[in-house]
């Protein structure tokens, strides 16, 4: 066990698939460039040669179409996209062919791919750089969704995809590179499916995703100071859905909120609060709670991405409403000195 | 030849009947691309196709009784009956898949070809495309990364003019052919009589030579006809997209009529021998329905939606 950054675990979930594995290729456009892909690839060029962390022309609908013919024919190779918007140029080789090809095919043929795409937040990346559309692809029968939250998770879900043997999408999220944590050394894997326990509580359940379970777990932390123990759910796979996790927790609680940094109409909070409130066996002690972004497009102005953007904030607000608390005034003002649109104190930009 | 146009035509009597409940893309006239191409390639090298694929899956070798049943939405179909005819494969041949979304086969196929050269094989992959293929962005992408990496792939682009039924007019600038377009992509690339079997075939032993040389990819534009509806068993001369004179004027260059005369004036083939062969196919065909019909109807919706299998 060592102390890495969550980009550094990425680096590493990779070092140890390709040292398992000889047919495993990382490609992408920029996949080799001296930074390193934000530091996910650094180093393993080095390691593993120009034929397996190969660079390719800016042409994300083809490359797709070519990994995935690839992963039919003896390779298991890594597409990676530096922003999931990139990615959207490639939806008829990922969800119509990608997806599709085991079940119309009747089982005869594999695709064990990786869709591996990065989350944008803040910092000017506006409209086309940071789109959080990771529930198009949770929509789809046929493709396995994960977007781990802690470096743990970020190497083991990656080698598990890896070696999965069916088309997997990736979405890490760019705020989270930075953030470091207890990584297992060597070769293991995390389960696609089972959601993760990131904090035991009792009196309300949120869930979250990705970036969005760190803002779930500074929440729970203020709660706690007022006597609430919120338990924090990290969905890091939203295909397979954990139903049965999510059931047993808002069980115990009878409260949920749902947290995602995208929009709340047909994404993934929706689909959260369905799983719940169709459940006979589960009842709310209050109306159900979704924290999500403004329904408009992602502004690049920091003083609009302020406003935009969910954070811990929003989540201890729906949950003081759930216990008839009401909201000081002032408590979703934004606070002078702060600078919301960047990951950390540190960061000067660009992404 | 003779084979798919019997197989179509037995697909197009059938049809009424109700038993193939799914879209069919019949290719009815160009027999010759298909006969040619596949009698050029070895038995190991790979194919994939799009939503007219009957010829290419049965000239590449693909289960009569296994594509019949397919289209029956059989449990003994070559997609255990979750494909239908635009989806069709026979692996055991190397025609690696078919499906109907215009030019999403051709990326993939080359993938198969990168795998190839990344594992050392030596297999060379045909993607059979429409001329309409050439018309996404997708199939320049496909091509550029195929010329980049000089890949063992082989672009077999069957020209029958129309996209289901907008015209080349429409589409195409009249002053560009088709394969030229390849050219600008550093692929060598030439132009074919697509009714013409034996110059399909001389030209597909030369490109795959070319190909297999380890000189990149090759791009094949051959000129046919359609004679039936886009969609359907019937014909649709009559609806206005096309002129009847046109289709007859395509139909005195039927590669199959003007071949087995072409065999038979040679005196490598006789009147006989024609009649014989199409009877023995016949009963070929009419086994190969009567195995569909025979086979039962899938069960287990929602299997194979993920592979379990390393």
């Amino acid at each position: 066990m060592s102390e890495l950054s969550y980009a550094e675990a990425i680096r590493d979930g990779f070092r140890e698939a390709m040292r398992q594995d000889q047919s495993v290729l990382l490609i992408g456009l920029g996949i080799p460039d001296p930074k390193g892909f934000f530091g996910t690839t650094s180093g393993l060029r080095e390691e593993f040669g120009g034929d397996r962390v190969m660079d390719m022309p800016c042409s994300e609908n083809g490359m797709t179409g070519v990994v995935l013919g690839a992963s039919l024919n003896g390779i298991r190779p890594v597409l990676n996209h530096q922003r999931l918007d990139f990615a959207l140029l490639a939806m008829d080789q990922m969800c119509t062919q990608a997806a599709n090809w085991s079940y119309m095919f009747g089982g005869q043929v594999h695709a064990p791919v990786v869709f591996r795409m990065i989350l944008g937040r803040g910092w000017g990346q506006g409209p086309q750089h940071s789109q959080a559309l990771h529930s198009w692809f949770a929509h789809v029968p046929g493709l396995k969704v994960v977007l781990p939250s802690c470096p743990q998770d970020a190497k083991g879900l990656m080698i598990s995809a890896i070696e999965d043997p069916n088309p997997i999408v990736y979405i890490d999220h760019r705020w989270l590179h930075h953030v470091r944590g207890p990584v297992p050394s060597g070769h293991y894997r995390t389960e696609i499916g089972p959601l993760r326990v990131a904090l035991l509580g009792k009196d309300v359940t949120i869930v979250a995703i990705s970036y969005m379970v760190l803002e779930a777990l500074e929440a729970a932390e203020r709660l706690a100071a007022q006597g609430i123990e919120a338990e924090v759910l990290d969905l890091r796979c939203l295909r397979p859905l954990d139903r049965e996790g999510l059931l047993r927790s808002v069980r115990k609680t009878g409260r949920l909120v749902a947290v995602d940094q995208a929009w709340a109409c047909a994404g993934m909070s929706a689909e959260i609060l369905a799983c719940v409130v169709e459940d006979p066996q589960t009842c709310l002690k209050n109306p159900p709670r979704r924290v999500t972004l403004p329904d408009c497009p992602t502004p690049t102005s920091p003083a609009l991405a302020a406003e935009f953007y969910p954070r811990a904030d929003h989540i201890v607000e729906a949950v003081l409403e759930m216990f008839g608390r009401s909201r000081e005034p002032g408590e979703l003002a934004l606070q002078p000195g702060i600078e919301y649109d960047k990951p950390n104190p540190a960061f000067t930009g660009p992404f | 030849m003779l084979r798919i146009r019997l197989v179509e035509e037995a697909i197009a009597d059938a049809y009424p009947r109700q038993e193939m409940r799914c879209p069919v893309h019949l290719s009815i006239g160009q027999e010759a691309v298909a006969a040619g191409t596949a009698a050029a390639l070895a038995r190991a090298d790979l194919a994939m196709s799009g939503h007219r694929s009957h010829a290419h899956y049965l000239a590449k070798g693909g289960d009569l009784r296994a594509m019949i049943a397919e289209l029956m939405g059989r449990q003994d179909g070559c997609c255990r009956g979750r494909g239908g005819s635009m989806h069709l494969i026979d692996r055991s041949v190397g025609f690696m898949g078919a499906v109907p979304i215009v030019g999403s086969t051709i990326p993939i196929a080359v993938g198969l070809a990168f795998a190839e050269k990344l594992r050392g094989q030596t297999r060379v992959t045909a993607a059979f495309l429409g001329e309409a293929a050439t018309e996404e962005g997708v199939f320049h992408e496909s091509a550029n990364f195929a010329s980049l990496h000089r890949l063992p792939v082989l672009f077999v682009c069957e020209n029958n003019l129309y996209s289901v039924y907008s015209p080349m007019a429409v589409r195409q600038p009249a002053h560009r052919e088709v394969f030229e377009v390849a050219s600008a992509h550093g692929i060598p690339a030439c132009q074919v009589d697509g009714n013409d079997p034996e110059a399909v075939f001389n030209q597909v032993v030369a490109a795959r030579r070319h190909v297999r040389s380890g000189q990149g990819p090759f791009f094949l534009e051959l000129k046919t006809y359609r004679w039936r509806e886009h969609c359907g068993p019937g014909f649709d001369n009559h609806i206005g997209y096309r002129k009847e004179a046109e289709f007859l004027d395509w139909k005195k260059r039927d590669p199959l009529e003007n071949y087995s005369r072409k065999l038979i004036s040679a005196g490598l083939l006789t009147e006989e021998g024609v009649h014989e062969l199409s009877e023995k196919i016949s009963a070929e065909i009419a086994e190969a329905m009567a195995f569909g019909r025979k086979s039962p109807f899938p069960r287990g919706l929602a299997d194979f939606v993920y592979s379990i299998q390393p």
